[in-house]
């Protein structure tokens, strides 16, 4: 436990002394909200409770995306060398997943605010879509991570990030854009819990393959 | 001849399969009509991909236990195997589905799920091609093709049954255990699907063999170069 701590805050460390790379997500979600809002400025009322739920997960994938691509892609050469020698795989990636997660949950968040401010708010179970969010943010690390660390030791890895990771987050995407619909249509709860448990199974899957798969692509 | 009996099993089963399958008397529903018939080549395709999908997945697993240049040809092998059944089935369906639902794609969530399934395994093809250290490439498309499989199981196995969906054997729609009573179109299914399945495997035989033989080749001629 005491290494992944350390791991972890070695990770957030590094995260607040570089500043461009937060304030550059940051920024590249507030342009993505804001030409959503400059582009249906004219027409208001074409954005339908479907297509608010559409644009809010498309936007959220695409930055977890390149948030969690540079958790491999980015590192310098030799560094993974320090680590392998240093701790064993299993914590790496343990740390690797719950720092993606609080990262993923953090510009989620920050998404539905600026969503919030610049188009609407049409969610009226909140508690439900929290989880949700929180849900979809764990399957997304879970999968993306062990992702990032394959496409980082290949050719043209950036391309190949967006290639690998579609088609594996979208069972997760699908769930959660029925549950937010749901949320929308402010449905009885009792309607998501399906959804939300089949989710939570997902994740528990995609979690433990990264975690057994991880130490194999590690060694090179 | 003794090793050869499941090539000879595989092609009289299929040659069963095509004759019986259309000439074999049909229950008559409505709106499928003789479209049930699709039932004998669709369906086994499926069956056939995923069976080959799961093989691709073992030796996959194989090799990340003991890395063996071997597990990750026969690794390869089934699942480019099944991908072309998988498309085969993609395609038969869209057939059936342009007489029985009208168009050829209509958004239904078991098409959704199955085009989506083929995209992960296109997407370990572009990531076995865009590695060029061998032993590298085997052990990252191995991690990838297990990792996808898993990924793979809500896709088709468990999200199209959650939604509502006109596919057969969905939400009260007919499907094969309404034809429980006529036991005819069972015995030209079984034997289509173990058909399907035996040819899959007899082409990825021969897959790794050209694998194997291109191998062989670039050995003698390194041999030779020196």
């Amino acid at each position: 436990m005491a290494p992944i701590l350390a791991l972890l805050i070695k990770e957030s460390r590094l995260e607040i002394r570089r500043k461009s790379v937060i304030s550059g997500l940051a920024l590249y979600l507030f342009s993505t909200v804001f030409i959503y809002y400059i582009t249906f400025n004219l027409r208001q009322n074409l954005i339908t409770p479907l297509v608010w739920s559409a644009l809010f997960w498309v936007t959220i994938l695409f930055s977890s995306i390149n948030t969690i691509a540079k958790s491999f892609i980015g590192e310098k050469r030799g560094l993974d060398i320090y680590f392998y020698s240093v701790v064993s795989p299993d914590v790496i990636i343990l740390a690797k997943l719950l720092y993606n997660f609080f990262l993923c949950v953090l510009l989620a968040l920050g998404g539905f605010g600026l969503f919030v401010l610049f188009i609407a708010n049409p969610v009226g179970d909140h508690l439900i879509f929290l989880t949700t969010i929180i849900l979809v943010c764990w399957g997304f690390s879970a999968s993306l991570t062990l992702l990032s660390g394959i496409a980082a030791k290949a050719n043209n890895s950036n391309v190949l990030m967006t290639v690998l990771s579609f088609p594996v987050v979208i069972s997760v995407l699908l769930l959660a854009i029925k549950v937010t619909k749901n949320c929308i249509d402010n449905l009885d709860r009792s309607v998501s819990y399906d959804e939300l448990i089949t989710l939570m199974a997902i994740n528990c899957l995609v979690t433990a393959a990264s975690y057994l798969l991880f130490p194999y692509i590690w060694r090179s | 001849m003794k090793k050869s009996w499941w090539k000879i099993l595989s092609v009289v089963l299929l040659i069963y399969t095509v004759v019986g399958g259309f000439l074999i008397p049909v229950p008559r529903l409505d709106i499928v009509n003789e479209t049930i018939r699709a039932l004998y080549f669709h369906v086994p395709m499926w069956f056939a991909m995923v069976f080959m999908f799961i093989a691709s997945t073992y030796f996959a697993i194989q090799y990340l236990r003991k890395p063996n240049n071997l597990h990750d040809i026969y690794s390869n092998a089934f699942a480019t195997i099944g991908i072309v059944l998988g498309i085969l089935g993609i395609v038969t369906g869209m057939i059936w589905a342009n007489y029985t639902w009208g168009s050829p794609w209509h958004g239904d969530p078991k098409q959704n799920g199955a085009a989506i399934a083929l995209l992960v395994y296109f997407a370990y093809f572009i990531l076995r091609g865009s590695v060029n250290n061998q032993e590298q490439r085997a052990r990252l498309s191995a991690a990838y093709n297990v990792f996808a499989f898993a990924a793979m199981i809500p896709l088709i196995f468990i999200i199209p049954r959650m939604m509502s969906s006109m596919h057969p054997g969905n939400g009260g729609n007919p499907g094969f255990n309404t034809y429980d009573l006529d036991s005819k179109m069972r015995l030209v299914f079984y034997p289509a699907v173990i058909g399907w399945g035996l040819l899959g495997t007899w082409i990825a035989t021969l897959l790794i063999r050209i694998e194997l033989v291109k191998e062989k080749i670039e050995f003698i001629e390194d041999e030779n170069a020196k």
